[in-house]
């Protein structure tokens, strides 16, 4: 086998994931709501159909795991503010570019002149920045805890560089906390969780021995392929039939229990819990990371002074219940005619933009391909 | 500490975003859903005729009472960097337009081109632009018959920009168009899909990734002369450009009103090109092609067609990646490598990188 | 928040700040900070987000998993295999 490995493709194997489908529908004898919180896990589910070939009583919901959707409007107008100023380069990951605000979004504010650049790393920011020094470089630190250590190292860097025009707009959130949240709230109908592999690659997965003894639900680390997504699922469904309800890791080859050390270090270093406002949620406390005090000089909040932002929340095209499963996307009213979530590079959040990629899916089932 | 039970999810909002339709921004460009609605609501509203209503990438034009059909069609040609690996913007400029003549069955005759220059750039490299759209033109066996030239000022042009219209004879007894697509068709495409868009991407250096991928930039209608040879009743020709193989299999499947299914473990993709696109978040269908073909044909022209074409230079990795039905009319199914299916739908705005 | 990719490390710098390294796609160079792996060394196989290699990959983490799935896919032919001779 060692000579046809490969890290992703092995992992896609149509004959392996046939088997262990056979497997979850073998011992499903219930119906069970597993919730997956990560955006790029949605995607992969999406992308492979994986949730066509699960026994029916299975139900997946898809959860707040895109930071993109979950950044607070607050934070949106002030990037927009920032982003609007003409000796700014405002760089952002391209997810961003299309998330509206109270009322405007960055692909306008383009139009309309500003200097706006989408970067894959927040590394490229910081070059940007050695690039321009008669420029004002801001990259919008948004992300959970898989993207946070590399927002911590383009401060780090910056620093080492001794650079005065870098500063970072930050919206960071940790998984944890929603994970909290959403199980606490009364309506919660998950009874699983799909924890986010590569969150767990740099965190562990420690902190959810309590929320899983705490709440009884099995919480399972899971990888992004397809065969990666059926284990962890698979993993779920026995222990929800057999009534247990432990963490377990089903992403083993990027995962450990302690995580990645010198990551969270990273991460330490610059960066401290906080409390986070999650767009139309509100604010679960110490749920995000913002900037340690002896790194403010790169707070580009307070740089720009944009502190005080007055906001105006747009139509809501979707309620949190889709987030719980509770209702189905074509019970939203936008759904079908303003929003056609199809594409994930969209802005939709990725509850809605699973649940209403599943609009193709109902449609799909009803006309039976 | 804890406390979440005044936590309500009931307020999760989903952030529409925003539609757009006061200002032109780049999505506009893309060649999907935004470029689409554009047309529609701008451009067909003020200039309907039943010619640019067919949708097509040219006008089939009826002259002399019926006798003759030549077929026209214009391009705009932007582009940055001007020059990337495996081309530049003149050989882009004269395939983009032959190519797009060609998807009538016609035979590329004469090009016009016009250029606006902008202030400062080398004249160098005009020369080079210049030259290569010579060889392209020259390979494609068009003549360069009318052009001008304007300058704008500094910062007012992205060095170059080529506009160009194309004149072709249809002599054939073919019924070549967008709508002509029958279920039961098989579609074929003549090779890897999302090269151009990469090399330029590379070329850019914005995103940092460094490949060894070039733009696939080629002139097709000696290609097509080929295959209508031995397949003079092909429906359907079309070169997935802007908005990639997805975009336009969208397109035909609505304007044939028919359903098309495609493959995912046939459709040939170079491994860097899925590779960057995976590195990005960016889905190879959706990605800008310059010198491949879509061939919708009757199922038993199959095996004639692939054979011609993997004779051909620039059809060698041509091969059937899926067909027409009746079913789900406008609508592009994949079936995935695992064996699940999904809808491929037309891309919305312009394509972005991703961490989500 | 996850579009993390594996990578093979080919090529490691020096550099003031953050430890860099050139890492290979499957043909596609990309530079990434290796800041948070101080024990990788070329030829390792990384996941890289965002312009940051996570952790290292394990090849023999990987072999077990899919030997298990190999196990449990196999188990499931042989019963259904069963079922038809039934």
């Amino acid at each position: 086998m060692n000579k046809n490995f490969n890290f992703s493709t092995s992992f896609r194997n149509s004959q392996l994931v046939k088997g262990v489908v056979e497997e979850i529908k073998r011992i499903t004898t219930k119906p069970w709501t597993i919730m997956e919180i990560c955006g790029g896990q949605t995607h992969a589910i999406m992308q492979y159909g994986i949730d066509q070939i699960l026994p029916k009583e299975l139900e997946l919901v898809h959860g707040p795991g895109c930071p993109v959707c979950v950044t607070p409007l607050d934070q949106i107008d002030r990037a927009h503010a920032i982003a609007a100023q003409t000796n700014v380069i405002f760089c952002t990951f391209g997810d961003m570019l299309r998330v509206p605000g109270s009322s405007t979004d960055l692909f306008s504010l383009k139009a309309h002149g500003a200097q706006i650049k989408v970067v894959y790393s927040p590394i490229d920011a910081v070059k940007i920045a050695q690039e321009n020094p008669d420029k004002q470089i801001v990259f919008f630190a948004i992300g959970f805890e898989t993207t946070i250590p590399a927002n911590a190292s383009s401060i780090i860097q910056a620093k080492a560089f001794g650079l005065r025009n870098f500063s970072i707009l930050v919206s960071q959130v940790c998984v944890p906390p929603a994970m909290e949240a959403i199980l606490s709230s009364p309506s919660n109908r998950v009874q699983a969780f799909l924890a986010a592999g590569h969150v767990c690659a740099v965190m562990g997965y420690w902190q959810y021995h309590p929320i899983s003894q705490k709440y009884q639900v099995p919480i399972v680390v899971t990888g992004f392929e397809p065969l990666d997504l059926l284990q962890g699922i698979l993993k779920a469904i026995r222990q929800l039939e057999s009534g247990t309800h432990i963490v377990e890791n089903a992403y083993q080859r990027a995962v450990s229990e302690k995580g990645n050390q010198a990551a969270q270090e990273i991460i330490n270093r610059v960066f401290e819990p906080c409390d986070r406002n999650w767009r139309g949620i509100g604010t679960i406390p110490f749920s995000g990371m913002g900037l340690r005090s002896e790194f403010d000089e790169f707070n580009a909040e307070h740089r720009f002074n944009v502190e005080h932002i007055k906001t105006q929340e747009s139509e809501i095209c979707i309620a949190g219940q889709i987030l719980q499963g509770l209702k189905k996307p074509y019970q939203c009213p936008a759904f079908g005619n303003v929003c056609v979530p199809t594409n994930p590079l969209g802005a939709p959040m990725v509850s809605s933009e699973g649940a209403c990629s599943a609009y193709y899916r109902f449609s799909l089932n009803r006309e039976e391909i | 500490m804890e406390n979440t039970s005044q936590i309500s999810f009931d307020g999760a909002s989903c952030p529409i975003p925003l539609p757009h339709n006061k200002t032109i921004v780049m999505g506009h460009g893309s060649g999907g859903k935004m470029t689409e609605d554009l047309i529609k609501q701008v451009f067909q509203k003020h200039f309907s005729n039943p010619f640019l209503n067919a949708g097509n990438d040219f006008a089939l034009l009826p002259m002399q009472g019926n006798d003759l059909q030549l077929s026209v069609s214009t391009d705009a040609h932007i582009i940055f960097p001007l020059t990337f690996p495996g081309g530049d913007i003149g050989r882009l400029a004269i395939c983009g337009t032959v190519n797009d003549m060609s998807m009538s069955g016609a035979t590329p005759l004469y090009i016009t081109a016009s250029f606006i220059l902008e202030e400062g750039l080398e004249i160098n490299l005009l020369e080079k632009i210049v030259i290569s759209m010579k060889e392209a033109a020259l390979e494609a066996g068009v003549t360069i018959v009318a052009g001008d030239t304007k300058v704008v000022e500094k910062g007012k042009g992205d060095g170059i920009f080529i506009s160009t219209t194309g004149i072709a004879r249809l002599t054939r007894q073919v019924q070549i168009n967008g709508s002509n697509a029958h279920p039961g068709d098989v579609v074929i495409i003549s090779g890897t899909i999302g090269d151009h868009g990469i090399a330029v991407l590379d070329a850019r250096g914005d995103l940092g990734i460094k490949t060894n991928i070039e733009s696939d930039v080629a002139p097709l209608n000696h290609l097509i002369s080929e295959i209508l040879e031995v397949a003079p009743e092909t429906h359907v020709l079309r070169d997935p450009t802007r908005g990639g193989l997805a975009t336009t299999l969208n397109e035909i499947a609505k304007q044939s009103k028919v359903g098309i299914i495609i493959h995912e473990e046939k459709i040939p993709v170079l491994q860097a090109v899925k590779s960057a696109c995976e590195l990005l978040g960016f889905d190879p269908l959706y990605i800008a092609n310059e010198g491949k073909l879509i061939v919708i044909a009757p199922e038993n022209k199959r095996n004639a067609i692939i054979s011609k074409m993997q004779n051909s230079k620039y059809g060698k990795n041509a091969i059937v990646i899926g067909e027409i039905i009746e079913k789900n009319p406008g609508r592009v199914i994949l079936k995935t490598e695992i064996g699940t299916s999904r809808i491929v739908d037309v891309m919305a705005g312009e394509m972005l990188p991703r961490i989500c | 928040m996850c579009l993390g990719i594996p990578g093979k490390i080919i090529e490691i710098e020096q550099s003031i700040g953050v430890k860099m390294a050139k890492i290979d796609f499957g043909g596609v160079i990309r530079e990434a900070c290796i800041e948070a792996i101080p024990e990788a060394k070329i030829g390792d196989y990384t996941i890289i987000h965002a312009g940051f290699a996570l952790n290292v990959l394990s090849e023999q983490e990987a072999l077990e998993t899919l030997s298990l799935l190999q196990e449990i896919s196999d188990i499931n032919n042989e019963l259904n295999f069963n079922e038809q001779e039934l």
